[in-house]
């Protein structure tokens, strides 16, 4: 695997944003009300993500490392920006489906994140792929996350009706529900890392280490 | 006075900043282990969000809406909301030393914190004057600290209790504010 494709599979799942570093949940737990919801916000940040590494990375030698954070800033505000207009213009639907959360992508950890810990320090195209990797991660987990509570809430999967025995739990598209899916996600996830360590003395070491990530933001 | 007092239940507690409009959830699951913190970490929030839809407004109202540079808004707001913070921090610690103290690391951490952001586009995008504004973050705020007081005081119980392994940690805390959103569906019957 060369380093390329290895930053993708580090970001898609390796250090998935989500899941294991648990930052950008407000944008995840507002916007994943359908799987299509979930997906458009995910694309969306995808590429402010991209884009603002691009420019970081070719810019690190410029930027005075006393004032990288308001750059940093800058630079990510103008592409939120941008795909602001351009989804206002081209995909209004979605635009007014996801509101505010739009211009809010400025805010998400994830791409300041980014930005400070990855492109600042690396290349133009390695931070391209960094870029396309963390955001493809948080694309998939929203998409999870909408597929899963549209399913439950609404019971049906981008908009199509899959059965009509079902009586759909509309809590599940209201705001609780995007608590409890979550939650059962971290959970399953928790269950799932724990075999792989020693399973008597560190048993609780996992859950340990999810909490200080989260409380790291 | 009405509509300001209809503008301030619904944004405290119908329309809660934290459990129905998701903004601030970062801060929310990570600084409510203890009360004095989360307490500390409100108190913070209601003193930047207050000062910043002040200023949010004012540019927007006389340099913003003027000159026909709205799309602009986004980059002002994060611009000033950052500046602000540096600004109330280097003031803090000249003049109120003791204050300074108690917020310690949460004023720098407000930048990140999208309820401020998040609070400063919707008084744009609902077309508030200056007082509804002020009013609105205010309401806003007092809506954060309410909640985050609250799950901290519920994670403080939680301490002691028997919790399956698997969700232990960040998950039990995505429960109860699942919980304690569906207890805040109550108050939309005061509007």
């Amino acid at each position: 695997m060369n380093k390329y494709s290895e930053r993708i599979y580090n970001g898609l799942w390796k250090e998935n944003p989500i899941f294991v570093q648990m930052i950008g949940l407000c944008p995840t737990l507002a916007v994943t009300t359908s799987a299509i919801n979930g997906i458009g916000m995910g694309l969306s940040s995808t590429v402010v993500l991209v884009a603002a590494n691009i420019i970081i990375a070719a810019l690190r030698h410029i930027i005075p490392d006393r004032v990288r954070l308001p750059a940093e800033i800058v630079v990510v505000a103008s592409m939120v920006t941008i795909v602001d207009m351009l989804m206002e213009g081209f995909l209004p639907s979605l635009y007014d489906a996801l509101g505010v959360y739009v211009p809010l992508i400025v805010v998400n950890c994830i791409i300041l994140g980014r930005a400070e810990a990855f492109a600042m320090k690396n290349g133009v195209v390695e931070s391209a792929c960094d870029g396309i990797g963390m955001g493809l991660g948080f694309t998939f987990a929203l998409f999870l996350l909408g597929g899963f509570r549209e399913l439950l809430g609404a019971g049906s999967i981008f908009g199509i009706t899959l059965s009509e025995a079902y009586t759909p739990a509309t809590i599940f598209i209201l705001a609780p529900g995007a608590f409890f899916v979550l939650a059962m996600l971290t959970a399953l996830q928790n269950y799932l890392k724990a075999p792989k360590v020693k399973k008597t003395v560190e048993a609780a070491e996992p859950a340990a280490a999810v909490e200080a990530e989260g409380e790291g933001k | 006075m009405k509509e300001l007092l209809v503008i301030a239940i619904s944004s405290m507690l119908v329309s809660n900043v934290v459990l129905s409009q998701f903004l601030g959830i970062c801060s929310f699951v990570g600084v409510s282990r203890k009360v004095e913190t989360a307490a500390g970490m409100g108190g913070a929030v209601i003193f930047v969000i207050f000062i910043a839809s002040v200023v949010a407004n004012l540019f927007y109202q006389f340099i913003l809406s003027p000159l026909g540079l709205d799309y602009l808004k986004t980059i002002v707001f994060i611009l000033v909301i950052a500046a602000l913070v540096q600004i109330v921090e280097m003031f803090l610690h000249k003049c109120m030393e003791s204050l300074y103290n108690a917020l310690g690391v949460f004023l720098p951490l407000i930048t990140t914190n999208c309820a401020v952001l998040g609070v400063a586009l919707n008084n744009v995008s609902y077309g508030y004057n200056f007082i509804e504004s002020v009013t609105n973050g205010v309401a806003t705020a007092f809506g954060y600290t309410i909640a985050i007081v609250l799950l901290a005081s519920i994670r403080e119980r939680l301490e002691g209790n028997d919790i399956p392994q698997s969700f232990q940690g960040s998950a039990i805390v995505l429960v109860t504010s699942g919980l304690m959103a569906i207890a805040f569906f109550g108050f939309s019957g005061l509007l």
